[in-house]
């Protein structure tokens, strides 16, 4: 069990940053893609520039575990990323939800959010039984 | 604690995103919200019908103790750390979003017009909702992660195939606002 504490606090760390940026809020999705705010460009871009130097500074540090500090390396491609992404966006657009977001939206009461969930793991239901059909 | 019941800035949630990342590597795994939604339907038995399912489960129950971690840290940061504010929207946003028929625009954190039971239960409404949430599902799978797994960590850690799930994330998100947005709320 507390083994899983530390990922508990991190979750929670993540659920309240994300609710006090408002970063799941559907109108900071909303106004991101009409260009009129530097709101979520500042948060991504800020993200993304701590993450690079943080992962350069630690690159022989070692892991909890006495391992490499390794990323995952994503598989080389371009088709399922580029429509892949590109469907993932139409429905962030949308919902205003990504995957982190819905999570933490009904901890802040809104169980409405429940259907973009079961309709979310319905779409990924339906990738894995099309997978092997679909360019890559 | 005045500074911390307001909406925090950008230039403080950016930084403790990438440490949650930072954190979660350090801990040996990644971030990667989108996962769960595969795990979860392991757990639901997919694994029986469809082989993408068929995985060691319990090998991510890390992942959803984020998850659940995610939702306790929402409860406490909607309930305990904050104070009723208004989302600090462009007047033009307020205004775009007036003609598209959503009113009251940044007072709640979800418009009423999608997410309120009374809208949720019309066939357009709940049409959205579900429409919504299957293309993130499909779509995270299909380009093989998400805002987390993507746009965070991809392109931290320098990788093309993340900057070009970006693209896409964005290409999707200015189509649905730009040419479709006029068509389903017009």
């Amino acid at each position: 069990m507390i083994k899983y504490l530390k990922f508990l606090v991190v979750g929670m760390i993540f659920g309240i940053v994300l609710v006090k940026s408002e970063a799941v809020s559907w109108y900071r999705i909303y106004e991101m893609f009409k260009f009129e705010s530097f709101h979520m460009y500042g948060i991504i871009g800020t993200a993304v520039i701590t993450g690079i130097i943080l992962l350069l500074i630690s690159k022989n540090f070692k892991n909890i575990n006495g391992g490499l500090m390794t990323v995952p390396k994503k598989d080389k491609g371009f088709k399922r990323y580029i429509i892949g992404g590109t469907i993932f966006g139409l429905g962030w657009a949308l919902s205003g939800a990504c995957p982190g977001p819905m999570y933490i939206l009904v901890g802040t009461g809104v169980f409405s959010v429940l259907i973009v969930i079961a309709a979310a793991l319905l779409g990924t239901y339906v990738y894995g039984i099309l997978k092997d059909k679909l360019p890559h | 604690m005045e500074y911390i019941l307001q909406p925090w800035p950008w230039y403080v949630s950016g930084p403790l995103i990438a440490i949650i990342m930072f954190l979660l590597i350090y801990f040996g795994k990644t971030f990667g919200m989108s996962s769960n939604l595969r795990t979860l339907c392991a757990i639901g038995g997919a694994g029986k019908k469809v082989k993408f399912f068929d995985f060691d489960w319990k090998a991510q129950r890390w992942n959803l103790t984020v998850v659940l971690g995610a939702i306790i840290g929402g409860f406490i940061a909607h309930h305990y750390l904050s104070v009723p504010t208004n989302i600090d929207l462009n007047p033009e946003t307020i205004q775009n979003l007036n003609t598209l028929g959503f009113e009251n625009a940044g007072q709640t954190l979800l418009p009423a017009e999608l997410y309120s039971w009374e809208h949720v239960f019309t066939l357009k409404g709940l049409a959205i909702l579900i429409l919504g949430g299957f293309l993130v599902g499909f779509g995270t799978r299909y380009a093989g992660g998400c805002t987390s797994g993507h746009a965070i960590t991809g392109l931290s850690s320098l990788q093309l195939p993340s900057l070009i799930a970006v693209i896409g994330f964005f290409l999707g998100g200015l189509i649905m606002i730009h040419l479709l947005f006029p068509l389903i709320f017009g």
